[in-house]
């Protein structure tokens, strides 16, 4: 599986959900080609609904199927899922208290040729700002299908955000996945939080790093809200904090985790992200040498701290 | 102008421009080149030089991941060079999939989040009504993009404020993304719809030049109400590799796919009498 493109695992896990539970629906919105969910309709049946492009009315019908008992899980890119809907999100399943899972897909700098209309860095900011709104930016295989089955089974309102196509492998299928946070590797210097396809660039920057004696911990914070307070709380006893997201800096991990530190365990923090930009075309490694998303950044933030 | 000669002139430098890159939105970009030829060669009122004048005509195209020929076109009317027609989505480029108004010369709106690009369209017309211009803004919507709520209250706007300086071209091509438009969600009459919205609507051969203009023209002697010109094409229109795919809407052409889309541009060339392909 860790072979598998991001959209595949979404497939297949929609699909194996749905075999062993009537009421789950999917819902498209004119992209099921690109997220490989076309090939559902076969076997799903009348519970895999293409409603066209018409994301407004696509969250609004998930509401409507929830009310008669199915669990929608709501599909488009991420700026449509989020931006493009977000007084459909609000109301009808975040004030209406509905349970649905929605995935935006092509995260960030990943939307790539699709430029700026296309690009999402603040999907993340916007469903935190829903009372009760769950919150994911996934980084691997295994990791996504772990938090679709946890969304099917937890009542309320899910947001997983990741790119489509192949992630880097990090887990396997003995993770436990249940603390929102993964530490992928131990330090004892900082901490650099991160999510999605920084999760590996802070990987690499922590290689960098201890090659110049600074030894770093690198956590997954898959579950961006609720972020896991002890985790954050723990890091920030033990140092400095760096954190780092394919998403503007406002509203999402950076300022996740720099609520928690401000007011329970001030420390030093340097924001990987995003900053007062929009999106634009480009190749992802280009992209993210432009918004300064690389792991050469997240070493300069780790120095910039240290010192 | 010939428009004819025109028209393949923007298929041609559509074609070389999405190859150069390697791939794109071939099919949606290829169903509006004969709408793009009269328009910008003969209907509209638009030229580099008048690119900021406030009297000119407005162009939006609300379906926008047709920028590919809308890019051929403007370079065809000199709004920039040929080398940055083959900037197309390189990084950093001043020429993305879907147009910019911040960054493209002769783009009078930003669109590529669907559904928008109308609204705006709407809103420069009523703008140029209040300030007592007689200018027209043309906009083309997708069949598939007409899914879009906001279409429809775009429509109604229009309708609304009687802005008969405003013409919707919709190109019913048939197809949107995963497939037919009316196995995804049947749209009826486009023509009963939009006359049901308060607009003066008719349908057309939408690939046959001559037919475009003769309802651009109409629709530039009625007053009263909106124009809504359903225009009947073809998805991938004038290159049969891409018209006969069935899922032409993003291509990225295997090897025998680079091939065949060379080939149109070769065959194009000699037409225009351009001879080699670079
Ligand atoms: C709001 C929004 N949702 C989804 C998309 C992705 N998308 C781009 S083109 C397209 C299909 C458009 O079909 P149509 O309007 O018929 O265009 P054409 O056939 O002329 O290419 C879709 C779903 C988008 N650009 N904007
Ligand atoms: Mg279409």
């Amino acid at each position: 599986m860790k072979e598998m493109e991001m959209r595949q695992v979404y497939a297949q896990t929609i699909l194996e959900l749905s075999r062993k539970d009537q009421r789950v629906v999917a819902l498209e919105a004119d992209l099921s080609s690109s997220m490989s969910t076309n090939q559902l309709k076969e076997e799903m049946k009348d519970r895999y609904i293409n409603v066209g492009i018409m994301e407004a009315e696509q969250v609004g019908a998930a509401a409507g199927l929830a009310v008669t008992g199915f669990i929608p899980f709501i599909h488009t890119f991420a700026p449509f899922a989020s931006r493009r809907v977000f007084d459909q999100v609000f109301i009808s399943l975040g004030y209406a208290q509905k349970h649905a899972i929605i995935v935006g897909s092509d995260a960030g700098v990943t939307a790539e040729m699709n430029g700026g209309t296309h690009m999402p860095f603040e999907d993340v900011a916007l469903m935190r700002a829903i009372p009760k709104n769950h919150v994911y930016d996934v980084s691997d295989p295994y990791e996504f299908k772990a938090v679709l089955e946890h969304c099917y089974q937890a009542p309320g309102l899910h947001y997983i955000r990741t790119i489509r196509k192949q992630a880097t492998s990090l887990y396997d299928a003995q993770t436990n996945f249940s603390e929102g946070v993964i530490t992928v590797r131990e330090g004892t210097d900082t901490t650099i939080f991160a999510t999605g396809i920084m999760v590996a660039e802070a990987l690499a920057a922590a290689e960098i790093l201890e090659e110049q004696g600074i030894s770093v911990k690198v956590i997954d914070a898959f579950r961006v809200k609720p972020l896991n307070a002890a985790a954050v709380v723990q890091a920030a006893k033990m140092g400095p904090i760096v954190t780092a997201e394919n998403h503007n800096v406002i509203g999402g991990l950076g300022s996740a985790v720099a609520e928690i530190t401000a007011e329970q365990y001030p420390t030093k923090l340097a924001r990987i992200g995003v900053k007062e930009q929009f999106g634009q075309v480009g190749k992802a490694d280009y992209l993210m040498e432009v918004y300064q998303l690389t792991c050469q950044d997240i070493v300069d933030a780790v120095k910039r701290v240290l010192n | 102008m010939d428009l004819q000669h025109f028209a393949k002139q923007i298929r041609y430098y559509t074609l070389k421009e999405l190859n150069h890159l390697g791939f794109g939105h071939y099919g949606g970009s290829l169903s509006l080149v004969e709408t793009l030829a009269v328009l910008y060669g003969a209907e509209m009122n638009a030229s580099p030089a008048k690119r900021t004048d406030p009297d000119r005509d407005y162009f939006v195209l609300s379906k926008g991941h047709a920028g590919p020929a809308l890019y051929a076109t403007l370079f065809l009317k000199g709004y920039f060079d040929e080398d940055f027609l083959y900037s197309l989505n390189q990084n950093g480029t001043n020429l993305p999939s879907h147009p910019d108004c911040n960054k493209t010369p002769g783009v009078d709106m930003t669109t590529g989040s669907l559904g928008q690009g109308i609204s705006a369209a709407t809103g420069i017309a009523k703008g140029n009504k209040i300030l007592g211009k007689s200018n027209y803004t043309f906009a083309v919507v997708g069949d598939g993009e007409l899914n879009e709520g906001q279409c429809w209250e775009a429509f109604q706007f229009a309708a609304h404020h009687q802005l008969d300086h405003l013409v919707v071209l919709i190109d019913d091509n048939k197809k949107q993304l995963d497939g037919y438009t009316s196995e995804i969600s049947e749209p009826f009459d486009f023509v009963e719809k939009m006359t049901a919205f308060g607009f003066n609507s008719w349908r057309i051969p939408g690939n046959d030049i001559e037919a475009i203009q003769a309802a651009i023209q109409k629709a530039k002697s009625l007053s009263g109400k909106p124009v809504a010109i359903v225009l009947d094409t073809i998805k991938g229109y004038g290159v049969p590799y891409v018209a006969e795919m069935k899922d032409n809407h993003h291509i990225r052409p295997n090897a025998q796919g680079v091939q065949a889309l060379k080939d149109a541009v070769t065959t194009l060339g000699h037409e225009l009498g351009l001879g080699g392909n670079e």
